[in-house]
């Protein structure tokens, strides 16, 4: 809890210091150019009754003037609608008529809402699963396309096409494939193994396990670059030096290979379940959180009850908790990174 | 020789012919399961024969054009013009403002220069699925710069937006940490200021960084789906992703039109991939494994 008010203090620090960023730049670039005419003219004679030298402004005002754009941009589109978002938070938020202060209660009503409990389930577990079985998957593609033979080489290009689609465009691809007719691409291979029509997006049973296939086909390949840029960083001369020692494959795998991957593989795992906790483009287009509520999520759940319903004040609520998490996820890896550097 | 060059050891000649056997079927597996599905999308694009709902085409029989012409006039031309333009200004503002930005961090020394990487980190943590109600709001008050009421409904807030963003900065100011500083200095001596040194000595050496930049900043403009959902009311204002998620909706156009119209999406970011994939792949790393 402590990591939580500490980091939104320093965020809303750094929000003032976008503030002031661009007040002193607006004020460096109005002195920079009066300074730089005045030095061009004849006799431009050093102000001696400033208190400042142009030249030592200009160089303060340098690195501003670098930065402004990028801190305008980070401030109105970044640090204002977070901001803004934790305030509204407290407010039944009324177009119109003026927002009315309500306390805490957009919180308690979002946790007694069954539908958010659901929500946040489906989440946890869509990105924990996610996470772990396109990491597997990846690991497993690295070790089988691993090396710089041409066709090896070609195949990672091929399998890596997935991560460079647009997430819209797989998702109505794989729409289709798991088309629940029994003539649907998927059930005809599904039918040639002997098995029967399924579901998959259409069954509240089988739709978020569908959902989580999608994305791990989307995320392997990802996860499968890295690995191979982390086994090609292991020094051959440890497997060389193994199998004289008489280690088999596999034991080779477990104490060679993984520990050297490991840094690799925490920072795959720490930075997916970042990003998974946020999904939303998949869901929402492949199912809007049904069949019947199976694949709802966070971000679905905020943005239909504050876009479609309305109901702003309470979605600013639950976003802000998805941002306390995510800030408090952040700070967990930077932490625990900084702590095994430093080891 | 015999000693193993991989993980696996594959290579080795050991009980040779049931390796390769194995290795082979795992290879078609992959191929199987990770380029056969995009395959079937081409093939059901350009095949003649009408499809129904759920129905792929394997092998594209009496070629023909219609379904993707047919996806061009439903709005896919007109969504594809938008998501140029959109990933283009955007792309360019992106790259520009960073290098600016990347350029203060890596070579000044400044008061609150600890406060600004902080800012930049704390973005990371504000992505619009997280923000997407309060900046919803914050479109509606911002003026358009290109005149005309507010931020929604307009280009500007398809665009500006996308501007800011983490990667580019910190892929930017560690290349530049890299850049030797004599050239710099020289310059300096010979009397250059800041920006001409930014521009005719930094910039320029900056390219490969600049090329990853771009590469990531085309993709991830280009895969925006939330953004113009929350920005885009007037039908003539959708990108790319909103149109084929429409098109899809409307269970009456068939598979091929509806394939069409991914397909349009698909192509441009895997051209990307495959003729820059060296700078792709660095910036994969760089991003992956430094944060």
């Amino acid at each position: 809890m402590a990591a939580v008010t500490r980091a939104s203090t320093r965020t809303g620090r750094a929000g003032r210091s976008t503030a002031e960023a661009g007040r002193e730049t607006a004020s460096g670039t109005a002195r920079g150019s009066g300074s730089r005419t005045r030095a061009g003219g004849p006799g431009g004679h050093r102000s001696a009754r400033r208190p400042w030298r142009p030249a030592a402004l200009r160089r303060a005002a340098g690195p501003w003037l670098f930065l402004a754009p990028v801190l305008a941009f980070f401030g109105v589109f970044k640090f204002w609608p977070t901001v803004w978002g934790m305030y509204l938070s407290f407010f039944e938020v009324r177009p119109y008529l003026g927002n009315r202060w309500v306390g805490l209660r957009n919180f308690t009503t979002a946790f007694h809402d069954p539908m958010l409990r659901r929500a946040v389930e489906h989440t946890l577990l869509d990105a924990v699963v996610t996470i772990l079985a396109s990491a597997a998957v990846g690991f497993a593609l690295a070790l089988l396309l691993e090396g710089p033979a041409r066709h090896v080489r070609l195949l990672r290009t091929a399998a890596f096409l997935p991560v460079v689609t647009a997430m819209v465009a797989v998702v109505e691809l794989w729409n289709t494939l798991m088309f629940p007719g029994h003539y649907g691409a998927l059930n005809t291979l599904l039918g040639h193994l002997g098995i029967g029509p399924q579901q998959f997006l259409a069954d509240p049973d089988s739709s978020l396990a569908s959902v989580m296939g999608i994305q791990v086909w989307k995320s392997a390949p990802y996860d499968m670059v890295v690995f191979v840029a982390g086994l090609a960083g292991i020094d051959r001369r440890l497997y060389e030096a193994a199998a004289i020692d008489g280690a088999g494959a596999w034991t080779r795998l477990r104490h060679v290979t993984l520990p050297a991957l490991r840094p690799v593989t925490t920072i795959v795992l720490t930075l997916g379940l970042i990003r998974g906790i946020r999904v939303f483009t998949e869901i929402y287009v492949l199912t809007g959180g049904g069949p019947a509520g199976s694949t709802e999520t966070i971000v679905t759940y905020t943005y239909k009850s504050g876009i479609q319903n309305n109901n702003l004040g309470m979605a600013a609520a639950v976003s802000t908790l998805l941002f306390l998490a995510t800030v408090v996820l952040t700070c967990l890896t930077l932490w625990w990174r900084n702590r095994r550097e430093a080891a | 020789m015999s000693a193993p060059t991989t993980a696996l050891g594959l290579r080795m000649p050991k009980r040779g012919a049931a390796r390769l056997c194995v290795r082979a079927l795992l290879h078609a597996l992959v191929v199987l399961v990770f380029v056969v599905p995009l395959w079937g999308l081409v093939a059901t694009v350009f095949s003649g024969v009408q499809l129904k709902l759920g129905e792929l085409a394997l092998l594209p029989r009496h070629a023909s054009l219609t379904s993707l012409r047919t996806a061009w006039d439903l709005g896919v031309g007109r969504g594809l013009l938008t998501s140029v333009v959109v990933a283009g200004v955007g792309l360019f503002l992106q790259v520009t403002v960073s290098a600016f930005a990347a350029y203060a961090l890596a070579r000044k020394r400044f008061r609150g220069q600890a406060l600004v990487m902080l800012a930049v980190l704390a973005t990371m943590m504000m992505p619009e699925e997280v923000i997407a109600i309060p900046l919803y709001l914050v479109l509606g008050k911002v003026p358009d710069p290109l005149g005309g009421g507010d931020l929604l409904d307009s280009y500007s807030g398809l665009i500006l937006p996308v501007v800011g963003w983490a990667l580019p900065i910190y892929v930017l100011t560690g290349f530049m940490k890299t850049i030797p500083l004599e050239l710099e200095e020289a310059a300096r001596v010979d009397g250059a200021g800041d920006l001409k040194i930014f521009f005719r000595i930094v910039l320029p050496l900056c390219r490969p960084a600049l090329g990853t930049c771009a590469v990531f900043g085309f993709l991830m403009i280009w895969d925006q789906y939330l953004l113009p959902l929350l920005v885009v009311q007037s039908p003539h204002m959708r990108t790319l992703t909103l149109v084929v998620t429409s098109l899809a909706a409307s269970s009456d156009q068939p598979e091929g039109v509806r394939m069409a119209a991914c397909l349009v999406l698909m192509v441009p970011s895997v051209l990307v991939y495959l003729l820059l994939q060296r700078l792709f792949e660095r910036g994969l790393l760089t991003g992956s494994l430094k944060g």
